[in-house]
């Protein structure tokens, strides 16, 4: 349905004129907070709420950078829905959605030549999806695998060069699944010998039967935290999804956890940095995010205190143990082999995620 | 009318006027902003009753509800079972003196938020934890056992933190029971247990039933314990309110989720009121 026959229906109108209200309530309440403010209002996942990261910019900038945590891409949108226009500034959001906040008319194009472009892994520009119309709306900064995090003392590092392994009788209850169904449905894929580019409701049944499997062998399904902790404290010895994320910011104190891109492939996450068209503050938002994208600030939300991944500068400024760790020099392997997040239509994305339950509630 | 009749009837009114503000700002309106979501289509904004459909007709989310329902009731039983002699023991038993550190002492766990509870409480039952430690080192088992990310799991969380908030109720209920009720059943010749079968426990179900009903409630909305202690092997309602919302951000179906999670709280209550004619009391 078009905007336009949305907003003459009765229902609508009633249900966005107490959204309004309930959202101008909220704002009212939170009015003190905001006024104090500060310069710079980003929403961001979590790993770019660590002060190493941030305060060096607060500081080379005289500028408080404000920032609200959210998870997945519906939830922020439903933030900024219900926010006044200009409230936020810059936005992390799945390079694979940045399309959906420039449909509703939310991004501000960015000034390629004013980006480190030419420094990136070529694979992770995205540019499939951050770059709409011609224009470029987001700026991958960091990227990672879903793929099989493991203990390497518990299992046969050989093992986990095949995504068979994690249906086989051998690892039966050692078997960890992250929580979030477009990574680990990419997984499945890669594992019946499908592209995750080209998945259709055809490919549904199958699918499902390899997620069934999997969670045959599974004692948990978990996110981020559980799944982390899971892996850390040996109550699995093997994560489906989990890549250099889980692993990486762990090795200090378990050296043996480590990550694999079996022969069928991983999936390629991605995160992009955007900014809102409705930005009071525009001149600061690009400054961030050249900012992030700097050899400096790579390096810094790479190393993140809430999970670690690859900067997607060439250039981050990373110690040679933190490349050691991240597996740096392999990134060019990893890519040729890597396959992009799914990306499903709305309808798609809908049998998916009621797939994802099905397996959920399997026992 | 005398202006004196006119102040009288409007002091009522303006002292209760800042609770209904609030009820009204912070309970009906984002109520019935709910409610119309429910009733709309993702991504459109026209009508439908889809988003109730799908509950009925999709298995997986019917089984959520189920799921909910027998975790709410095993955590209420439970915690009933277990919280009724601590109450007693902390009512009859422990000196007068005693009772406000025992109640402190019952009250610390609601000192601790869910999530650090919950961790803790996967530290303790996972595989490596307290509990197999101990089985395993005393050679009582020779495999750890299967008791974090289960149903079990979920089940200790909730009753770790709802027993407390019962035996306060019925601790309550017991300390209003005059003890001429008792003396009188004695005198009539009744022992101890058919005292307390026929005279105690009868006067101390109101009680019960609103710690039970507050367990209820708490219980069948709680997002956090299943989702760190049960592993996700099974989906409860409020998991499910949540998986609509992350990546896809379909308010209306997770409103409708919530309106039928609210509606079967409702028929708990209407249950719990016409039962014990509560709302008489």
């Amino acid at each position: 349905m078009s905007m336009k026959s949305a907003s003459m229906n009765p229902l609508s109108i009633l249900k966005s004129r107490l959204r309004t209200a309930c959202a101008a309530t909220a704002l009212l309440l939170a009015a003190g907070g905001i006024a104090q403010a500060a310069d710079l209002n980003a929403l961001i996942w979590c790993d770019h709420s660590d002060p190493a990261l941030l305060q060096p910019f607060e500081q080379a900038n005289n500028v408080k950078v404000n920032v609200k945590e959210f998870e997945g891409t519906g939830a922020g949108l439903a933030i900024v829905e219900q926010s006044q226009p200009g409230d936020w500034d810059v936005m992390v959001i799945d390079s694979i959605d940045v399309p959906r906040g420039v449909e509703k008319g939310l991004f501000e194009p960015l000034p390629e030549d004013k980006l480190p472009l030419a420094d990136m892994f070529p694979q992770v520009k995205m540019d499939g999806s951050t770059v709409v119309g011609g224009k470029r709306y987001g700026i991958t900064e960091k990227f990672g695998y879903n793929t099989i995090g493991y203990n390497k003392t518990k299992v046969d590092p050989a093992d986990m060069q095949s995504l068979a392994s994690l249906t086989s009788d051998k690892y039966k209850g050692k078997v960890a699944i992250y929580d979030y169904y477009l990574p680990v449905i990419g997984m499945a894929a890669l594992a019946i010998g499908k592209k995750t580019a080209d998945l259709t409701e055809a490919d549904l049944p199958a699918l499902k039967a390899e997620l069934l499997k999997m969670k045959a062998n599974a004692k948990l399904v978990g996110e981020v935290t559980a799944s982390q902790t899971a892996l850390a404290t040996g109550e699995v010895d093997i994560l489906v999804g989990g890549g250099e994320w889980v692993t990486a910011g762990l090795a200090k104190e378990n050296p043996a956890l480590d990550f694999s891109i079996p022969k069928e492939g991983a999936v390629l996450w991605s995160q992009s940095l955007a900014m809102f068209k409705d930005s009071k503050n525009k001149d600061m938002a690009l400054k961030f995010i050249q900012y992030i994208m700097s050899p400096e600030g790579q390096a810094r939300l790479a190393t993140s205190s809430c999970y670690w991944g690859m900067p997607s500068n060439t250039k981050a400024a990373l110690t040679d143990d933190q490349k050691k760790v991240l597996r740096f020099d392999e990134q060019p392997e990893f890519l040729a082999r890597a396959q992009a997040y799914p990306a499903p239509n709305a309808d798609l994305d809908k049998k998916m995620q009621d797939m994802w339950t099905e397996m959920l509630q399997a026992k | 009318m005398s202006s004196a009749g006119n102040n009288g009837r409007a002091l009522p009114w303006a002292l209760v006027t800042p609770a209904l503000g609030w009820t009204l700002l912070f309970f009906v309106l984002p109520f019935i902003a709910m409610g119309l979501s429910s009733l709309t289509v993702h991504e459109g904004g026209s009508f439908t009753l889809s988003n109730y459909s799908q509950f009925f007709t999709n298995p997986s989310y019917w089984q959520a509800m189920v799921n909910s329902l027998q975790v709410t009731a095993i955590v209420t039983v439970v915690s009933v079972l277990l919280a009724y002699p601590f109450a007693w023991i902390l009512a009859e038993q422990v000196p007068e003196r005693w009772q406000r550190l025992a109640l402190m002492l019952a009250v610390l766990p609601f000192w601790t938020s869910y999530v650090v509870r919950s961790y803790s409480w996967l530290l303790v039952l996972a595989q490596n934890g307290v509990i197999n430690r101990a089985l395993t080192g005393s050679a009582l088992i020779t495999e750890p056992l299967q008791l974090a990310n289960t149903r079990f799991a979920t089940v200790t969380g909730f009753v770790h933190f709802f027993v407390m908030l019962l035996t306060l109720t019925i601790f309550a209920n017991l300390k209003q029971l005059s003890p001429s009720y008792r003396k009188a059943a004695a005198d009539l010749g009744a022992g101890p247990v058919r005292t307390f079968l026929h005279v105690v426990l009868p006067l101390t179900l109101p009680g019960i039933m609103v710690g039970a009903f507050l367990t209820f409630v708490l219980c069948i909305g709680d997002y956090i314990t299943p989702q760190i202690l049960g592993g996700n092997n099974e989906l409860l309602m409020p998991q499910l309110v949540m998986m609509q919302i992350g990546r896809r951000g379909d308010f209306p179906l997770a409103s409708a989720l919530a309106i039928i999670l609210m509606a079967v709280v409702t028929v708990a209550y209407l249950a719990c009121a016409r039962w014990l004619k509560i709302e008489r009391a």
